[in-house]
């Protein structure tokens, strides 16, 4: 029988790999990588890599700074976008001590951890997540973003630049074996959407990141920006990552029942119960800058309120309506989660808080009106957020105290250097009437 | 050494000993008491054993049967019995060599191994291939069109399952069972997206080569008489 890593041995060596990329990702959910030859590869594969994990965010420690790097083979791929001479691969790794044991700070672990509690009762989780961004001339800190198709840096024969990345991304994602479900122009300026097509949690958790990598590649081949930043420009929509969950049971969603009003099973019910319950506290996964906060305000369709719903866009969790005959469809939107998460410990919090329903047995609040009024609010800032992450039970089981440690370390001291910036709104209305 | 060949054996009459031996040497058979159909069915079939021993005349409609079904040569070898020995006619025109029974396996394999190399369809094949779909078994490349595709693992798994057995329905579950081995969790979904990442690699012109049998399972191209 052929194992996996001869497969990818083999590979490396037929197509001439020149390069190997071992990818993973930091607390906050940025891609880092190392690049290794073909010669270190069967090492790698065999024993890990070992390196010093103290200037990644949320992975150094006091007693250790060295973790091991272990290539997860199931995700070998030659990345398409690396253009003629040698070809370059890459490998999805999880972080582990030096002695074998999961490194608690891999996110990747934190999410795989969480997907074989669900497995353990007998449950799949599949997600399908739809990446919301933006084109801009440049992202340079400090200067304000510059949309492509409006105003006159760009001329006419240029205007339609970011329909044509978009289509050129999609096109790279499919041949790379993401399958992309449609990708359209949002209401935004230069604001552009791909709706990933559902598959297992962790195998999505990689995609995002492969994902944002390729938009983030493609466009800068054209000298322009991808910004997944959650709000860059006031009075038009954010930046989202609503994100479409479902529990299943071998063939049969569990999440479905044709003869409930909403077509939830009362797993589902459960689940969504667990949702909203924890949302406050899996906000600050969620929604983890400071400028995540501008995006979940009233008007721009983005959750202010918690609370469910069947018709109504502004609710935290919409229950998109199964078309009739198509029950396997049943599924939950979770609307919070903007483009700039962290996809492994988002996927794990949402799926933390939907069992923890289930184990509890919550009982769902009635669905919220028309006017998505109702319903307590979701933390209005990153200290909020941060302050609700803290008296987290769920978090603290989920993520590990590693990680809820160093999260709120970081996160605080990002809102303290906020706190003491003079924005341009002080300015502007301040200046001229104090 | 059997590597990828089938073999369609009309059952009656022979020893399950001798099936196993096939079997053990690599062989994949195909038992059927219906040659023309499984013949359809299955056009990778190298090879056809026949008794003639426990009911001859039978054996012999069969043997008519699977020399003139189909245009690809076939090899043909035929079980008898010492006494129907004399009878025998060598000319090759509704079989091509034989065995006597009780026959030995080993000897059953090695007839059978010639046979196939002689006719080209080789035992120890390297490339598996439908329609524009070729894959090297030697250097796990499959390509699509002459397009080398750049498959993940459990990809290149599907893919050379079902180009090895093309035209044939598979069920999810047997997939699952048949491809993944019992190392997998996601259910049959798990199926249904890697067939999606597949046809997004052959990319839009070849992704219809995969085909959805509804409420049933997938199989790689139509069958001949299909078309």
């Amino acid at each position: 029988m052929l194992s996996q890593n001869d497969y990818v041995l083999k590979t490396v060596e037929e197509r001439g790999i020149g390069f190997v990329q071992l990818w993973f990702t930091d607390v906050l959910g940025t891609p880092k990588a190392f690049h290794i030859t073909p010669q270190e590869l069967e090492n790698a594969l065999e024993e890990g890599m070992t390196f010093d994990g103290s200037a990644i965010d949320g992975f150094s420690r006091v007693q250790e700074a060295d973790v091991l790097a272990r290539p997860d083979p199931s995700t070998f791929q030659v990345l398409p976008f690396h253009g003629s001479g040698s070809e370059v691969a890459r490998v999805v790794c999880d972080i582990s001590n030096l002695d074998g044991t999961p490194f608690e700070g891999c996110p990747r672990h934190t999410l795989r951890k969480v997907a074989s509690k669900a497995h353990e009762q007998g449950y799949t989780f599949f997600v399908s997540p739809e990446i919301e961004y933006f084109y801009f001339a440049g992202n340079e800190a400090g200067s304000t973003p510059l949309p492509l198709d409006r105003g006159s840096y760009f001329d006419l024969s240029v205007a339609d630049l970011p329909s044509d990345l978009r289509r050129r991304s999609v096109l790279m994602l499919e041949e790379m074996g993401i399958p992309v479900e449609h990708a359209q122009h949002e209401d935004a300026p230069s604001q552009h959407e791909v709706d990933l097509r559902y598959t297992d949690v962790l195998t999505m958790a990689d995609t995002v990141m492969t994902t944002r990598l390729v938009l983030k590649a493609i466009a800068r081949q054209a000298g322009v920006v991808a910004s997944f930043m959650p709000k860059p420009l006031a009075g038009v929509q954010g930046s989202g990552m609503h994100t479409h969950v479902s529990l299943w049971r071998g063939e049969q969603n569990a999440f479905s029942d044709p003869s409930d009003t909403a077509g939830l099973s009362v797993t589902a019910r459960q689940f969504l119960a667990g949702l909203l319950e924890h949302a406050p506290e899996i906000t600050a996964v969620t929604n983890q800058w400071v400028n995540s906060y501008k995006r979940l305000v009233p008007g721009h369709e983005a959750p202010v309120n918690i609370g469910w719903a069947r018709n109504n866009r502004s609710a935290l969790v919409r229950v998109p309506v199964a078309k009739a005959g198509r029950a396997e469809s049943t599924r939950l939107e979770y609307r919070a989660p903007d483009s700039a998460c962290n996809p492994y410990l988002t996927f794990a919090v949402i799926l933390a808080a939907g069992l923890k329903g289930i184990e509890e047995g919550y009982e769902l609040p009635a669905e919220i009106d028309a006017t998505g009024t109702s319903g307590r609010p979701l933390p209005q800032n990153l200290n909020d957020a941060v302050d609700a992450m803290e008296r987290s039970e769920l978090l603290r089981s989920t993520l590990g105290s590693h990680v809820v440690e160093w999260f709120l370390k970081n996160k605080r001291a990002e809102w303290s250097a906020y706190k003491s910036e003079i924005t341009q709104f002080e300015l502007s209305r301040y200046l001229p009437m104090l | 050494m059997g590597g990828s060949a089938v073999i369609l054996c009309a059952p009656s009459g022979i020893e399950p000993e001798v099936l196993e031996c096939l079997t053990e040497a690599g062989y994949r058979l195909e038992l059927t008491d219906d040659p023309a159909q499984a013949l359809d069915a299955e056009p990778t079939i190298a090879a056809a054993v026949v008794s003639l021993a426990a009911e001859p005349v039978r054996a012999a409609e069969l043997l008519k049967v699977l020399r003139t079904h189909r245009e690809e040569p076939l090899a043909i070898l035929v079980l008898v019995t010492s006494a129907q020995l004399a009878e025998l006619k060598m000319d090759g025109q509704y079989f091509d060599d034989f065995c006597l029974v009780p026959a030995a396996g080993v000897e059953l394999v090695a007839r059978i191994d010639q046979l196939t190399h002689a006719l080209g369809a080789g035992t120890d094949t390297v490339v598996v291939g439908f329609g524009p779909i070729k894959i090297n078994l030697e250097t796990y490349q499959a390509a699509v069109d002459g397009r080398i595709l750049d498959l993940t693992y459990m990809e290149y798994e599907l893919l050379k399952f079902l180009t090895s057995n093309p035209t044939k329905v598979f069920t999810r579950e047997a997939l699952l069972s048949r491809v993944w081995g019992y190392e997998y969790y996601g259910g049959a979904r798990t199926v249904d997206v890697h067939i999606r990442r597949l046809r997004a690699k052959l990319g839009e012109e070849h992704a219809s080569l995969i085909e959805t049998v509804r409420s049933v399972g997938y199989r790689l191209g139509q069958p001949t008489w299909g078309r």
